[in-house]
């Protein structure tokens, strides 16, 4: 069936802000799917309120509106537009949400708009619990015993019919979010209760606990003459119970006989064409590991995170081709862009193994639960490629950058036998080393597995690499030990570190005797076909097929590894657009990374592709092959960074900023002379290693003091400490991670914090904008709302910036980029820190200011000067737009967490206001961010001495919008004083009803709750701020932040301007003027 | 111990000797399914030819009771890596065991991707696996160039009829190598199955008064059953229903006149997509074969193309015009693979008039 011509003009929903659970992955099917439209002639109108996405550039989609995802904001585009149509499934949860809500008012069908891609029907087939436990009953599939619930007796009587544990599974929520397994009715009130609030529709499944089942995915395809392939099959190390996000998963299944395989696939084509779907699916399965038993644990009719792993997995681009059947395609008429020679109707078969770690949040939260759970919990993941499963397990764990190079670790040698036992129950991110250090100790594998319930194929594996441990600790290091350690994937430095010899040793020997990587490629068809795409991996011991080309200069692009909390896809962003520039000045490109929720990693962004770990040695065997000319490290945030020492080791030039000059704004000691030089201010602080000389600094300086490790991004241990204690506190919480590099204690300022980034080309600087902090320094920089352009410094304020900028762009030789965070307490400025490297404000200020920031940075890269490239010199000038960026952040996610904001980051995401008026812009990013508010016109303010005033005066404004203002003794004190009619509540600690039976009472809005200093330690604060996130209550633990969302409140409209992104940076608008 | 994989282009693989450690040429063919080795080694198809499984985890799930015939046919096996221990609760025994069980010679720990690159550029050829270390090329080559695969039909037929009960309609199936889901598919739809070998007279199948008529799959060059090609001829115009697979399929090209050709490297793998030309409809495959029947002279008043492949467009079943025949080169009793096209027995039975 060819395309169908009705289809002109599409709008495609984006996913929204990067919370847990809806990642980068979505950037990456939405722009797949964006540029598949547009190949086909049609119009492409994005809705998006993440700036941090490359779905949100003009180049991607015709018309771009970095707008709040509101049932609100996509009516009136859609009656602006006019679009034909809109694609719902390629948003993740948020997108189908929203997709299905337009359709069930009658709006779409009132302005004659259909939903393509898959049909609200569908969509409510397959996410309606019960209306998917029906189809399923109706084609014989077989599903856990389970029950729809609306309230929490029905769910104790239904499992006291099926016995304890049950899985709880709210009905359309991220990632399940506030889902779990009760072992006993205490916990399944508590989570029950839960759910229940945070389904969108109040219903949560309580269902028979298959835990300890084989966890198995399908990623399906239908084309809408009901064509059916499967993509990939995948299969989870951890056994059902914890989500498939936050388990380890490899591709294609191991554990599984042909005929279990084909029973699955054939039931996931049976769902698929029941559910009539057209496009991508995904289907879970639980399967008895000890007969032919089945249940379908869940279908998402659209693409997901597990497609965009399947995609990377086998070549097979799922998004586009979806996108491809959205407009009435079959999957027999749509090409295999890998072969260029067979369709898109085949299935991929792999001659190698995929194995994916998620990347879980811990080292940012040290008090959260590490517990895994059906809830899950992990920020982004890896995915590495081996041609055996152990070397695809090493590579994955050095991928992470967790210090962990391999299983060996001492963590666990001292713990007594049945400690061992107790840790191998517990079910967290440190499971697998826990299982290596129970082989090592002998314990049979069936124990191993009758406590953990993974299957003893991968217990042997890991068996494998332990043994390999033993031999390279025990065997003197022959050759052919050598090639095998190498084909497990075992890096140089372990078996170094095993055999006591030199890292330098092992290579060179290496060397000599030819044991080198080789590199095949990912062909989607086990080299039945040739293919054309050149996406390569590493394997020790076999032919190399990639064959380095000299025709055209090359270079070398590094990503930015996971998605973590500090380093987002903001980085993946600035690589993929650094890319892109290279390839237009005629350069080959090569990107290595080893994401595969990216952009970066789609096969058709760079020349060639490396899905590969970041780590020094992988990036040499690749730069062996492939000689380029030049690395670029400044766009992939720290990962690349960390890799620019060992790229000059190997001969390669680091184009742009010279790494000493990324090493003097980061040596403490080389950056104060420059400051000295260049007479710019900073905080008073001194370097440390110990927590004596920490005191002793600290003392000298005056608490507070802000104590941070050097060559960290996200604030990464960033504290603030008002004493001693503290002071040990964190240092010791800082050394338990060895530090190569000195610790720094800073006087801690407090003031307005200003950001910049800006492009220097040795000589003259670029300012695309200055961004302002709502927040007061303390609050990472990535925590904070930024309002491009900076609006309450003064003139002379903003003139010293400039020239700041411009003296330390210089004296650092900033070849590209460099940001700069400031603080400016009345017309004094003081600098906070440099990073000559891309940052995260680059692709939203690239957005509202119409330059190209990473486009202009290459170019100055490649050696153009900015006066040849046309652009004017210093502080561009403003935007006609405002644009404020707000961070979100997935604390209901992490039980436990602490969510007082700090100098470390946590926020995971961010999304953009973009208006002509401050308050719009403002209204727009809370509405972006989810803060719809009022509902309840309830709110509880408890807050510090120091921010009693300032509480007084948001009290009074949110007085005035008809709030109910409840406090607790001491704050109600002293608001009553101030004319605030506050209502006292009890503390937790006293008698009921106290402020916990307010926020569990669901009828408060918001909480404001300022810690009392440096680190809470008060319990009381602490539960009611992480009660108050798990309720869905708002939660503000700054005074600035209380103070701007009441100011968005107070001049909230309805009717807010639209404003086309692509028309702001347009043609209408040259570059620059 | 280590073995040596010797193609007839000179190349030399070498690798660690698994299984039985004869010597042993044949033809190298790579099969593409990421499971269903243990379908792959006991199908009969694959007598006279050495197997490459370009999965390169194989055995992971050991010995069990999936096997399409009672022994495996394969010449030899080569694998990447066979799994040090096998985990499934069928789990009977291990692939090496097997394969000494069996004589089957193999080799693991090759490139098998960079071997499978290499029959792919320069099509099927022959091999020799070999522990030998002291092998002289010059000796070899010739060998190998000279190995046919010959008449294998002969090794992997039945020696006698044999009947499989069933309630439900009489249903001879001509056994060139059959598998063994091909008679379960039959007897699952309630059919008795009567499986002749392959030289059965024509005469003696249709005395015994069969409802429909199975062609089964089968090794080797279709061109090389001469006898049995005129008794398919017969059978064919019996008017009895008939329904081929693979073998059966290029047989029934044969004997109504039109070609077969050997393709450079074969369709063997689980991933085929092939179109119902009637329908326009896909299906996903399990396919198994070296040759192919050449559908340029087909005569449309003796057949027409029902099947078709959609990656190269060569031939995958035919209709036969006026005749309740319909035969195809792919396999919809699957095992291993994909199990799209098991529909076609339940066609099969419709055309024989059903069961009821």
């Amino acid at each position: 069936m060819p395309k169908n011509p009705d289809i002109k003009k599409v709008l495609v929903i984006g996913s929204g802000p990067i919370v847990i659970g809806q990642a980068a992955e979505f950037d990456y099917a939405g722009t797949q799917a964006c540029r598949s439209l547009k190949e086909e002639g049609v119009e492409v109108v994005l809705v998006n309120s993440n700036p941090a996405t490359i779905m949100t550039d003009k180049e991607i989609a015709d018309k771009v509106y970095i707008e709040p995802l509101t049932v609100k904001v996509l009516e009136q585009i859609i009656l602006e537009e006019k679009p034909d149509s809109v694609l719902p499934t390629l948003g993740g949860q948020a997108g189908l949400n929203l997709g299905m809500e337009l359709a069930e008012s009658g709006f779409l069908a009132e302005q004659g708009v259909r939903l393509i891609g898959t049909t609200a029907e569908t969509i409510f087939k397959a996410e309606d619990r019960q209306a998917f436990k029906d189809t399923m009953e109706k084609i014989g599939e077989p599903c856990a015993p389970s029950l729809v619930v609306h309230n929490v007796q029905d769910g104790i009587a239904f499992t006291n019919t099926i016995g304890y544990p049950v899985v709880l599974r709210p009905a359309y929520t991220l990632g399940g979010s506030g889902g779990g397994i009760a072992g006993n009715e205490t916990e399944l009130v508590d989570i029950l209760t839960n759910g229940l609030r945070l389904s969108r529709v109040g219903e949560v499944l309580v269902e028979r606990c298959i835990a300890g089942w084989k966890e198995i995915e399908y990623e399906v395809m239908r084309d809408g003459a009901g064509n059916c392939i499967t993509v990939c099959n995948m299969e989870n190390i951890d056994p059902v119970g914890v989500h498939t996000g936050d388990s380890i998963v490899v591709a294609p299944s191991q554990t599984l006989g042909d005929k279990e395989c084909q029973m699955l696939r054939t039931s996931a084509l049976n769902i698929i064409s029941e559910l009539e779907i057209t496009g991508g699916c995904n289907v879970q399965y639980a399967l008895h590991p000890e007969s032919f038993e089945y249940c379908v644990i869940e279908v998402n009719p659209r693409v997901s995170r597990s497609s965009a792993l399947a995609s990377k997995a086998t070549g097979y681009p799922i998004a586009k081709v979806a996108a491809k059947i959205a407009l009435g395609y079959t999957l027999d008429e749509i090409p295999n862009a890998i072969t260029g020679k067979t369709y898109a109707s085949f299935e991929p078969m792999l001659d190698y193994c995929v194995v994916k770690i998620p990347r879980l949040p811990f080292d940012k939260f040290l008090t959260a639960k590490r517990t895994l759970t059906t809830q899950m919990k992990a920020t982004g993941e890896v995915m590495s490629i081996c041609n055996n499963f152990e070397g695809a397990l090493m590579k994955a764990i050095r991928s992470l950058e967790q210090h962990v190079d391999s299983l060996v670790t001492d963590e666990y040698l001292k713990l007594p036998y049945e400690e061992l036992v107790r840790r191998l129950k517990v079910v967290d991110d440190r499971r697998i080393f826990v299982i290596a250090e129970a082989v090592r100790r002998g314990m049979a594998y069936e124990t191993i597995h009758d406590i953990t319930r993974i299957d003893l194929w991968f217990i042997d594996k890991i068996a494998l690499l332990v043994e390999m441990e033993k031999r390279l600790r025990s065997e003197p290091l022959s050759l052919e030990l050598l090639k095998e350690a190498k084909r497990m994937e075992f890096p140089d430095t372990v078996i170094a570190q095993l055999t006591g010899k030199s890292r330098e040793d092992i290579q060179k020997l290496r060397y000599e005797n030819n044991i080198v990587a080789a590199y095949k490629m990912v062909d989607t068809c086990a080299a039945e076909f040739a293919a054309a795409t050149p996406y390569y991996y590493s394997v020790y011991g076999g032919e190399n097929e990639s064959k380095g080309s000299h025709d055209r200069k090359k270079v070398l692009v590094l990503g930015s590894g996971p998605i973590r909390i500090g380093q987002g896809i903001e980085f993946d962003y600035c690589s993929v657009h650094c890319t892109w520039a290279f390839s237009r000045e005629g350069y080959e490109t090569i990107i290595v990374n080893n994401n595969p929720e990216t952009v970066s990693t789609d096969f058709d962004i760079a020349d060639k592709l490396y899905f590969e770990p970041l780590t020094p040695e992988d990036v040499q065997n690749i730069v062996d092959i492939e000689k380029p000319d030049g690395a670029v490290v400044q766009f992939g945030g720290q990962t690349a960074i960390k890799l620019t020492e060992s790229l000059m080791k190997m001969g390669v030039p680091i184009l742009g900023t010279k790494a000493e000059d990324v090493d003097a704004a980061e040596d403490r000691e080389l950056f104060d002379r420059i400051l000295e030089q260049t007479k710019i201010p900073r905080a008073a602080g001194g370097t440390v290693f110990t927590a004596a000389e920490a005191k002793e600094v600290a003392n000298r300086l005056g608490y507070p003091v802000l104590v941070r490790p050097s060559y960290v991004l996200g604030g990464q241990g960033m504290q603030i400490a008002y004493s001693d204690t503290e002071i040990e506190e964190f240092m010791e919480i800082i050394n338990r991670i060895a530090q190569d590099h000195p610790i720094l204690v800073d006087k801690y300022l407090q003031g307005k914090e200003i950001e910049v980034d800006a492009v220097c080309d040795g000589t003259d600087i670029l300012i695309p904008g200055i961004m302002e902090h709502i927040e007061r320094t303390g609050v990472h920089s990535g925590d904070s709302i930024s309002v491009y352009p900076a609006f309450t410094i003064s003139e002379k304020v903003r003139e010293t910036i400039v020239e700041y900028t411009r003296r330390l762009a210089r004296a650092l030789h900033v070849i590209g980029l460099i940001n700069i965070q400031f603080i400016a307490m009345e017309e004094e400025v003081y600098v906070i820190e440099v990073n000559p490297r891309s940052s995260r404000t680059v692709p939203y200020i690239s957005k509202v200011t119409g330059i190209p920031i990473v486009d202009v940075a290459t170019q100055v890269i490649l050696g153009h000067s900015l006066k040849e490239l046309g652009y004017p010199l210093g502080l561009a000038p403003a935007s006609e737009y405002i644009a404020v960026k707000m961070p979100v952040f997935s604390f209901e996610k992490l039980r436990g967490a602490e969510i007082s904001l700090g100098p470390e980051m946590k926020s995971t995401g961010e999304c953009l206001g973009i208006a002509k008026t401050f308050n719009e812009a403002l209204y727009k990013a809370f509405l972006g961010a989810g803060i719809c508010l009022p509902r309840h016109k309830q709110m509880i303010i408890t807050v510090k001495d120091a921010d009693k005033p300032e509480a007084a005066q948001v009290a009074k404004r949110f007085e005035a919008l008809g709030y109910k203002i409840y406090a607790t003794r001491s704050t109600a004190k002293y608001l009553q004083s101030q004319g605030v009619d506050a209502l006292r509540v009890n503390k937790i600690t006293q008698e009921s009803p106290n402020i916990m039976d307010l926020i569990l009472g669901h009828k408060i809005d918001l909480v404001i709750d300022t810690p009392t200093q440096g680190r809470d330690k008060s319990r009381d604060g602490f539960l009611i701020r992480r009660n108050a996130i798990e309720t869905g209550v708002h939660c503000l633990t700054a005074m600035d932040t209380a103070n701007a969302l009441v100011t968005s409140l107070e001049t909230a409209s309805d009717a807010l301007t639209l404003v086309d992104i692509a028309r702001v940076t347009g043609s209408e608008r040259p570059p620059y003027e | 111990m280590e073995a040596f994989l010797i193609l007839e282009d000179g190349t030399v693989f070498s690798g660690t000797s698994i299984g039985s450690q004869r010597e042993v040429i044949s033809e190298i063919v790579f099969n593409t399914s990421m499971t269903g080795y243990l379908e792959v080694l006991t199908d009969p198809s694959y007598a006279g030819q050495a197997v490459v499984m370009t999965y390169p985890l194989i055995g992971n799930y050991g010995i069990t009771s999936d096997m399409e015939s009672g022994q495996p046919w394969p010449d030899g096996y080569i694998v990447r890596e066979l799994s040090r221990m096998p985990s499934n609760f069928r789990c009977e025994g291990t692939i090496q065991e097997f394969l000494e069980r069996h004589d089957i010679p193999g080799i693991a720990g090759i490139d098998t991707r960079a071997l499978t690159r290499i029959l792919r550029e320069k099509g099927t050829m022959n091999g020799m696996i070999t522990t030998d270390a002291g092998y002289s090329l010059p000796e070899i080559l010739p060998k190998l160039a000279a190995y046919r695969t010959g008449d294998v039909v002969n090794r992997v037929t039945c020696r006698e009829k044999i009947v499989r009960k069933g309630p439900g309609k009489r249903v001879a199936l001509l056994d060139f190598g059959a598998k063994e889901n091909i008679v379960k598919s039959l007897t699952k739809r309630g059919c008795e199955v009567v499986i002749y070998p392959a030289h059965t007279k024509a005469e003696e199948i249709l005395a015994d008064g069969p409802k429909g008529i199975m062609l089964s799959n089968g090794p080797g060059d279709p061109k090389e059953c001469k006898d049995i090609i005129p008794q398919i001829k017969m059978l064919s115009e019996s008017g009895v229903p008939m329904f081929a697979i693979c073998l059966g399929h290029q047989l029934l090209a044969l004997a109504s006149g039109a070609d077969t050709y050997k393709m450079k490297y074969g369709h063997r793998g689980g991933n085929h997509p092939v179109k119902d030309l009637e329908t326009g409809r896909v299906y996903i495959s399990s396919q198994n074969h070296g040759y192919v029947v050449d559908t340029e002279n087909l005569d449309a008043s003796v057949a027409v193309p029902a099947f078709v492949n959609v990656n190269d467009g060569t031939n995958e079943g035919l209709k036969y015009t006026g005749k309740p025949i319909f035969t195809v080169q792919f396999h919809p009793e699957a095992c291993p693979g994909p199990q799209d096209s098991g529909y076609l027995f339940d066609k099969f039975l419709t055309m024989m008039g059903g069961n009821q």
